[in-house]
């Protein structure tokens, strides 16, 4: 391992000479990791379904990351992280499908808890029959849990987004978990080219000490009010506690959108924004209807994209600017219950004008031809 | 708790080009049952030599002197100091914890320390302790009409002012050494020991003159 030296956030993310490596998802992972100074990284290695926390685990091999071990589940393993973090370190963890389902509880638990966790969900069906190839349904989930969520197209945004996700989670008026969401097989299990940083680089350590609530010990909260949780007093002041108490962490997330946009340069990026017809996705969904917008444009028909970077906190008021003058706005999916388009209708005016669709699951790729066929139907109109 | 019509806290939302504007007041309460995070109503963090009255983001100066102001006019002025001052845990803290002593006692202001968040067993004794849970309590049992929170860690204090903006007509001042709290009606961020003891020396000059 070489000597890693400790780098601004921005030197890291703008500055710093880059090299081209044709890599998974996975991989992207691990040489995110690798850069990000994590102190500790706690693997259920089955449920990420990708070999990403299996990478993690060899760089730990190295000396990349300080302490690493295996939870018994899924649910262990998120619990581990929490404790982890309540303790002052930074930490990684990644999972997906079923194994976000069987962690669910600790989700809004690190939110409460204010822990700047930082955890890769790797998306991929949850039902019955089993399946392990993607889906994003788990993301619909997740959405009131209070984390932030970031969606990353390919392995370049998954690379980027967890070394970012680490700095807007530990900003003390933030402070509350990221989570980096891919699209499961489609981005960790595929090559790409992937512009990484040197590996004798790292972020600045995590400063616990600037944390919005104490480092903590058994006698100290938020430890000691898991022991005595308002839930224990029946009356009006406990319930107000909890309320004023959820409040803040719905303000911390708020407080993550400046962040996001000096680090990630939006909530959402935009192609062709003036067309009267948008595109609106998250995820391989955004590459699949990169390519019907192209294919469309062969047929002389414009459509514009939004690819949606952040789902929590939600960019309410900019998808109401930029789809103002829209006539449609389709929201192609990989989920049978289309989230996304629920989400978008809830914040534009005329939410009619929203197309729900085109939507593939379990497992099934996008055709871009089937975004194609909805951009001719409203071209048409 | 009802409504308190004095506070004129208006929430407007309209369409500007697709734009939402949204204007609240982060007034003194008793806002209602359940009021809401300033933050989630629009307001942003000021930026740093910035500082927030009331939601509106002012230069520090103009913050230190309505600081002041409400420090000699309130009738039962209170400091709420937390762990980050009462402990020391690094270096500095007793310097800046003494300075905040000062301030208080220039002030005429009393003290009620805040050095954990432990649940207090059987019950809170609101006459000598508060919590970030319930500071209603305290601040109802003390008839306190303004309270500064300083080195309380950021989200106990934001848990904190919400209730007391909710059920109170406690004015609250966060001298905040990290980005501010939204929810106080005066905020400062990155305060340290030379905005302490510029309001210090505020406070005993006006004093002199008066």
């Amino acid at each position: 391992m070489p000597e890693q030296k400790v780098v601004a956030p921005e030197f890291m993310f703008t500055e710093a000479a880059r090299e081209e490596q044709f890599i998974t998802g996975s991989e992207a992972v691990r040489e995110a990791v690798r850069r990000a100074n994590v102190d500790m990284a706690v693997s259920y290695p089955i449920t990420p379904q990708s070999e990403s926390m299996h990478l993690v685990g060899d760089i730990y091999a190295e000396g990349y990351v300080k302490d690493y071990y295996r939870g018994e589940n899924e649910f262990a393993v998120m619990c581990s992280v929490a404790g982890a973090a309540m303790g002052g370190v930074r930490v990684f963890t990644a999972t997906g499908g079923p194994g976000t389902m069987r962690a669910l509880e600790m989700f809004p638990t690190w939110v409460g808890a204010r822990l700047p966790i930082v955890c890769a969900f790797f998306t991929r069906g949850i039902n019955s029959p089993l399946t392990i190839q993607p889906d994003t349904i788990e993301m619909a989930h997740l959405l009131d849990t209070g984390m932030i969520m970031l969606h990353a197209e390919d392995a370049q945004d998954l690379y980027d987004m967890i070394l970012k996700a680490f700095i807007i989670a530990e900003q003390t008026e933030v402070h509350i978990p990221v989570g980096v969401f891919a699209d499961g097989f489609f981005v960790t299990h595929t090559r790409d080219k992937v512009r990484v940083a040197p590996a004798d680089i790292k972020l600045p350590p995590y400063k616990p000490y600037s944390a919005p609530v104490p480092v903590m010990d058994m006698e100290n909260v938020p430890f000691r009010q898991m022991r005595d949780p308002f839930v224990m007093k029946s009356n009006y002041v406990s319930y107000a506690a909890h309320a004023s108490w959820q409040q803040e962490v719905l303000a911390a997330a708020e407080r993550a959108r400046p962040f996001i946009r000096q680090y990630l340069g939006g909530l959402v990026e935009v192609e062709n924004e003036q067309a009267d017809i948008l595109v609106l996705a998250g995820g391989t969904a955004v590459c699949q209807s990169r390519e019907a917008i192209a294919m469309a444009r062969e047929e002389g028909i414009e459509a514009g994209l939004i690819k949606i970077k952040s789902l929590r906190p939600f960019p309410g008021e900019e998808l109401r600017a930029l789809t103002a003058k829209a006539k449609a706005v389709i929201v192609p999916e990989f989920n049978r219950v289309g989230w996304l388009s629920r989400e978008l209708r809830n914040v534009v005016q005329n939410p009619d004008r929203v197309v729900p669709g085109p939507r593939v699951f379990g497992g099934m790729t996008m055709p871009p031809d089937l975004i194609l066929a909805e951009i001719r139907r409203y071209a048409r109109e | 708790m009802t409504n308190n019509n004095k506070t004129r806290r208006i929430t407007l939302t309209q369409f500007n080009g697709g734009m939402i504007l949204t204007k609240y007041h982060v007034l003194a309460g008793p806002e209602g049952y359940l009021p809401p995070a300033a933050a989630c109503q629009g307001i942003r963090l000021p930026e740093v030599g910035w500082a927030l009255i009331e939601g509106r983001h002012v230069p520090e100066q103009e913050a230190l002197s309505a600081i002041v102001d409400k420090l000699l006019s309130a009738k039962r002025p209170f400091f709420f100091p937390g762990p980050n001052l009462l402990w020391e845990w690094k270096d500095g803290v007793a310097e800046k914890a003494s300075a905040l002593r000062k301030l208080a006692d220039t002030a005429g202001a009393r003290v009620i320390p805040m050095p954990d968040y432990r649940p207090k067993y059987p019950m809170i004794n609101p006459a000598i302790e508060i919590n970030p849970n319930h500071p209603n309590l305290t601040i109802w049992h003390n008839k306190i009409d303004v309270c500064v929170f300083a080195g309380v860690h950021c989200h106990y204090a934001n848990v904190a002012l919400k209730i007391i903006r909710g059920g109170t007509d406690c004015y609250t001042i966060a001298i905040c050494g990290e980005a501010g709290h939204e929810d106080a009606n005066i905020t400062l961020r990155n305060a340290g020991i030379p905005q302490i003891e510029a309001l210090t020396a505020m406070v005993a000059e006006r004093r002199r003159l008066c």
